[in-house]
């Protein structure tokens, strides 16, 4: 019940009318770019990093966390109506999707696809308010070696289970790492590959990496893509969904909320993995086999509740472990790190405010989402009209504006070029950018934790695992790394032909 | 020698689109229609759909015309890509349809049928949409 009279203050708190304006900011924000294709809620979030210095941390979390959820609501609008999926948790609501719109059903697939998302996100946000508190308990007991070793199990998953080859995740992770490494040795206090520039003995900037990495690159790999025939959009009105609709919905709502959430608490998140998941649950349990694949609303409302209760469950390791799951989890950590706080096991007792506020905002921003979307999605899909040269010179300027602000040093905004180009770069040999963002971020705190558990144990490496915690993370990152290949050769023999492909956007950075 | 028709899937563009058949008949001329796009954004309602595009080349059969359905993504401007085509057909008319638009909206904005009149080597036949 302590969680509770907690998340009864956080709504004090969110319910404040400052709070509640960037509540809505974000989530409008949040639906904006859900639903253009290319731009994810992490770049975003990227780019209005350099409003932390400036804003209350409650109140820029709200927002982050509004921008968070309304993506992967906007997402699926882009999904249904044009096929393009706005973010890659969208990519399978598109299968079914995009169907139901050619066949005139666009209004109940939208519907089914908002009051999903909702019914899920409420759900999830729940079970982050009860879960939290209680693996707090659980955390607070570990010690170096196994934040380490959690920390070890998220770059791995990241890396192995996302994307389509493991050797370019590894690959990215291994940049992301390096980059992490710039600047002076906390320990030791040497500099290490500063390479003699002042500039480079504090670290590169979070800020200065992040929208290198996803804004600028991104923006560069649209200019080089630049033209393409317009897609057909299928217009609609506002979302309604009949009788027959909601009965054959909400169970695939259901059972996507309870398939998402603990895909995206474990640290081997994203979304991609739990929505295909629950496609192909819905698929074998729906009593309507024959029309999946041409426009089974099972099919949309299943992953589309799957990927709002991941993302709701993508931020109990974000705020009790200070670990990230996603792309976006791992940027909204480089703003805690700007704020000075700390995310971990303390941050409850050391910020209620701030987390519960969070909390109790997200079920605000919910109710939000669910307003301007159903009666909206049509003026949504209008956003998809603008000339991506005005986009994306917009985010190129204020990318360049919020590097500079991070120092107010022009260093910063060649380095943002240097960055932009390697973005560009691993987006064109197909380097997947999430393993990169989250080595940038949490390399630095691994190796804190990697060199105390070594301090401790007096440098003998006995000491990384000599907990039984940390023992059981370590077999769980063995099982993830030999697990899929061995299921993948046993489907190879099986030769199954039914799984539809699952398409990955790795490339473009988005989520 | 031809007739271009610029096609879009709008009032305008119907009215260009049915003068130009008349013309073709009248004239017994081929007739070209053209329906271009920048291709910078993702959606442009400017540009015609399959099966708009496929309803325009059943009108033109009906009408016994004739025809050659052009559609491109070049980005450049829908004025340009006219231009050039009558240039190289050696058009003997351009048909083009006209948007109701406040002289503001215009001198922001800017107009292709403006470009298009006031640079054709040939006569160019502007139409207004049925209100």
């Amino acid at each position: 019940m302590d969680a509770l009279s907690e998340l009864m203050n956080g709504f004090a708190t969110a319910a404040h009318p400052t709070n509640l304006l960037y509540a809505f900011l974000g989530v409008l924000l949040g639906t904006a770019i859900g639903v253009l294709p290319g731009i994810g809620p992490a770049m975003t979030i990227a780019l209005l990093l350099p409003l932390t210095y400036s804003l209350e941390p409650t109140q820029a979390f709200i927002m982050f966390a509004g921008i968070y959820y309304g993506g992967m609501y906007g997402g699926s609008t882009t999904s249904i109506l044009l096929n393009t999926p706005g973010e890659s948790a969208s990519v399978v609501t598109a299968i079914e999707g995009n169907q139901m719109a050619k066949r005139g059903r666009a209004a109940a697939a939208l519907a089914t696809a908002a009051i999903g998302s909702f019914i899920a996100g409420t759900i999830g946000t729940l079970c982050l308010a009860l879960v939290a508190p209680q693996i707090v308990k659980l955390a607070i007991k570990m010690g170096a070696p196994d934040y380490f070793a959690v920390m070890v199990l998220a770059f791995i998953a990241v890396t192995t289970v996302l994307g389509a080859s493991k050797v370019r995740g590894l690959a990215a992770l291994a940049i992301g790492l390096l980059i992490g490494l710039i600047g002076i040795d906390p320990t030791s206090g040497q500099q290490r590959l500063t390479l003699g520039i002042p500039e480079l003995a504090d670290g590169i900037d979070v800020v200065v990496v992040a929208v290198g990495l996803f804004a600028v690159g991104e923006a560069l790999w649209i200019a080089a893509h630049l033209r393409r025939t317009p897609a057909d959009i299928i217009s609609v009105g506002a979302a309604r969904m009949t009788r027959e609709d909601w009965r054959r919905s909400w169970k695939p709502w259901l059972r996507g909320t309870a398939i998402g959430f603990p895909f995206g608490a474990v640290p081997a998140g994203g979304a991609e993995i739990p929505t295909f998941l629950s496609y192909v649950t819905e698929k074998k349990l729906t009593k309507h086999p024959e029309e999946f694949g041409k426009g089974a609303i099972e099919g949309v409302a299943g992953p589309e509740a799957t990927n709002n209760a991941s993302a709701a469950g993508g931020l109990v390791p974000l705020l009790t472990l200070g670990i990230p799951t996603t792309a976006t989890a791992a940027v909204m950590l480089g703003a805690f790190q700007g704020y000075g706080i700390q995310p971990g096991p303390r941050l409850l007792q050391t910020q209620p405010e701030l987390v519960w506020g969070l909390v109790a905002s997200l079920f605000i921003g919910n109710v939000i989402l669910l307003a301007l979307n159903l009666p909206l999605a049509p003026m949504w899909a209008k956003l998809l009209r603008i000339p991506r040269p005005y986009l994306y010179a917009g985010i190129l300027f204020f990318a360049s504006i919020g590097a500079y602000a991070a120092n107010l040093s022009t260093f910063d905004l060649w380095l943002l070029l240097l960055l932009g180009a390697l973005g560009f770069g691993m987006r064109r040999y197909g380097l997947p950018v999430v393993p990169a963002i989250i080595g940038i971020i949490l390399g630095p705190t691994a190796e804190e934790q990697l060199r105390r558990a070594l301090q401790i144990s007096d440098g003998a490496v006995s000491g990384l695992y000599n907990t039984w915690f940390s023992k059981v993370v370590y077999a769980v990152i063995v099982l993830v790394l030999v697990v899929p290949p061995i299921v993948g050769r046993i489907r190879e023999r099986r030769a199954s032909r039914e799984t539809p492909e699952l398409q990955h956007s790795d490339r473009t950075g988005g989520q | 020698m031809a007739i271009i028709v610029g096609y879009v899937p709008t009032p305008e563009g119907m009215a260009a689109l049915d003068s130009a058949i008349e013309e073709a008949q009248h004239r017994h001329q081929r007739l070209v229609v053209v329906n271009s796009s920048r291709g910078e954004s993702l959606v442009d309602p400017r540009f015609a759909t399959g099966a708009e595009w496929h309803s325009v080349d059943q009108r033109l059969a009906d009408a016994g015309v004739d025809h050659e359905l052009v559609q491109l993504v070049e980005g450049k401007d829908a004025a340009e890509q006219i231009l050039a085509l009558a240039n190289d057909l050696n058009a003997e008319l351009i048909v083009i349809g006209l948007r109701r638009r406040t002289p503001v909206g215009k001198l922001i904005m800017g107009s292709q049928a403006q470009t298009i009149l006031l640079q054709a080597e040939c006569p160019v036949l502007a139409v207004k949409g049925k209100a």
